[in-house]
């Protein structure tokens, strides 16, 4: 019976492990807050799709200059420059408090900075 | 019929929670009021069943063995197979929990190619299978706690990291839900074998289902009905801190997703999954094999009242001298 009781004991441990681990790190109510850009034009596509989807835009955008040569995407909200680092980091030029932000939270690290640039943040603005 | 049973059960689980979230905008009831009370359920329900099981008396070690018991010194001793001791006894059941040792042994029974007898062969496709099922499994819920816990631990990055290597398309798909799906597949088919299907319960196939739909809806969330995964870290975390909100980027399919796994923890403590603990809990598993070291009383002790042979002949005399047959009180020969 005493080693019945520890086994239900180290399962509820188990079980509620993480509530205690975001107590302890004191996370337990953190949402990123996201450093967007000052209003440079819109994105490339709206705001609520490219929050779903950007990863998707980012492999078409591969997919198109890496293999079809295409240089320009058009979308409704305009004509933009295929490049990771010359568009995207252009508005969003704080990478850190933008694209690491969030995907820190939802633990993502993509791998494409192992190769592509990261601009430096500017100080001013 | 034992097949379509659960199948509809499960099609009508995902319409009416698909439909529910959609048209009628009850995200509140299946996102927030079904996970808290499945989840409840499903503790209360497995903390019983453990108690009860616990509470049933196990009056002597009833071991299966299959290796050497212990004996004389010049015979070697199976230590792990036919353990004696409480080392021996735990490294047997973290083996059968790790690796399913007792799976590894598993035989079919065919008839020879001339059909005149019957064969008994190795089957080792459903170990395979159930390792390869139960540790992908594992690394999918491991690969969850991004969305439990925060910051997200460097393992978990790792882990995911190294399950989705192939980094084939963006979102890269994920190698344990290759395999997971193709297991399940495996499983589901293997039902349909007529000898299987023969000894199959509906309760079989609607926890296969059942897992089955919870993969693909996991695998359709992640790669065509996206949802967002900040909103749903922020809605987890909300739930599991009692400060439960409702997030507009979440698609009807994560509640479908989540609506499935609360049914599936509440049907937990009622069904065969319950051998997530019955697997430390086996008798046959769990016991030295010391019965010949140590003697065994009967645990509940009490006073069995006896009624020995010579009583029943006693009492059943007459009846047994008009039958003719010999006594023993009388016949001196019997009494030896
Ligand atoms: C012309 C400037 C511009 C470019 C180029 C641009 N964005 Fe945006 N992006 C914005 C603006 C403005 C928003 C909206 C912010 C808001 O609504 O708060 C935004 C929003 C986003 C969001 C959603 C953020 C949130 O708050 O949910 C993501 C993700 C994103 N962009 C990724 C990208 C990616 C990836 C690229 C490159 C393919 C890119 N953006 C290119 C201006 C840009
Ligand atoms: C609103 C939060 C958010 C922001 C802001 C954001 N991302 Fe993401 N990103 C995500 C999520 C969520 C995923 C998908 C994770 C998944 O499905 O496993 C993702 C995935 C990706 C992926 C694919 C990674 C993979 O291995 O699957 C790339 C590439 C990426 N983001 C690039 C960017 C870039 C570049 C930026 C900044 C311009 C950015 N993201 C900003 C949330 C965000
Ligand atoms: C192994 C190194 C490497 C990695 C990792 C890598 N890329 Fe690239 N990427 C390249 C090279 C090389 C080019 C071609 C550059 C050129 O031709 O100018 C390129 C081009 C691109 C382009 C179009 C051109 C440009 O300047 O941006 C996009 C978009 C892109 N990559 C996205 C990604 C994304 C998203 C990831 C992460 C999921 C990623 N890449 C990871 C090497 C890499």
């Amino acid at each position: 019976m005493v080693k019945i009781i520890i086994g239900l004991i180290c399962l509820l441990i188990i079980l509620f492990s993480p509530v205690g681990y975001n107590v302890i790190t004191g996370r337990t109510g953190y949402i990123p807050l996201l450093k967007t850009p000052q209003y440079q034009g819109d994105c490339v596509e709206g705001t609520i799709y490219m929050r779903k989807r950007h990863m998707e835009v980012l492999e078409r955008w591969r997919n198109a200059y890496v293999r079809d040569g295409i240089k320009r995407y058009v979308s409704i909200n305009g004509i933009y420059n295929i490049s990771l680092t010359g568009t995207c980091l252009k508005c969003h030029s704080n990478k850190a408090e933008f694209c690491d932000r969030c995907h820190d939270y939802g633990g993502i690290k993509p791998g494409c900075w192992d190769c592509h640039h990261i601009p430096e943040i500017k100080a001013e603005k | 019929m034992k097949i379509a049973l659960p199948f509809f059960a499960i099609a009508a689980i995902v319409a009416v929670i698909y439909s529910g979230v959609k048209f009628y905008n009850l995200q509140i009831f299946f996102g927030i009021v079904l996970p808290y009370i499945c989840f409840t359920l499903a503790i209360v329900g497995f903390i019983a069943r453990i108690i009860r099981w616990a509470a049933s008396p196990v009056p002597f070690h009833i071991t299966t063995v299959c290796g050497q018991q212990k004996s004389l010194p010049w015979i070697s001793h199976s230590k792990i197979e036919s353990p004696t001791t409480g080392m021996g006894v735990l490294l047997r059941v973290i083996g059968e929990t790790i690796v399913f040792r007792s799976l590894f042994r598993n035989d079919r029974a065919s008839l020879y190619k001339d059909k005149s007898r019957v064969i008994y062969s190795s089957d080792k496709l459903l170990w395979a299978g159930a390792l390869l099922f139960h540790w992908f499994l594992f690394i999918i819920v491991l690969r969850h706690l991004r969305l439990f816990l925060e910051p997200v631990p460097y393992w978990v990055i790792t882990l995911q990291n190294m399950d989705g290597i192939l980094e084939t398309t963006i979102p890269g798909v994920y190698i344990s839900n290759v395999i997971v799906s193709l297991s399940v597949l495996y499983l589901i088919l293997r039902r349909f074998r007529s000898r299987i299907r023969y000894i199959s319960l509906p309760a079989d196939y609607f926890i296969l289902f059942l897992l089955g739909s919870i993969i693909l809806s996991g695998i359709l969330m992640r790669h065509i009905y996206r949802v967002d995964i900040l909103d749903a870290k922020a809605f987890i975390m909300g739930l599991i801190y009692l400060k439960p909100l409702v997030h507009e980027g979440l698609g009807a399919m994560f509640y479908v997703h989540l609506g499935l796994v609360s049914v599936l923890f509440m049907y937990i403590p009622h069904s065969k999954l319950m051998h997530m603990a019955g697997i430390f809990l086996s008798p046959t598993r769990n016991l030295k094999n010391d019965s010949r070291m140590k003697r065994h009383i009967n645990p509940w002790g009490y006073p069995v009242k006896e009624h020995t042979y010579d009583e029943w002949e006693e009492e059943f005399k007459d009846a047994l001298k008009e039958a003719g047959i010999p006594l023993e009180g009388e016949d001196v020969r019997l009494r030896q």
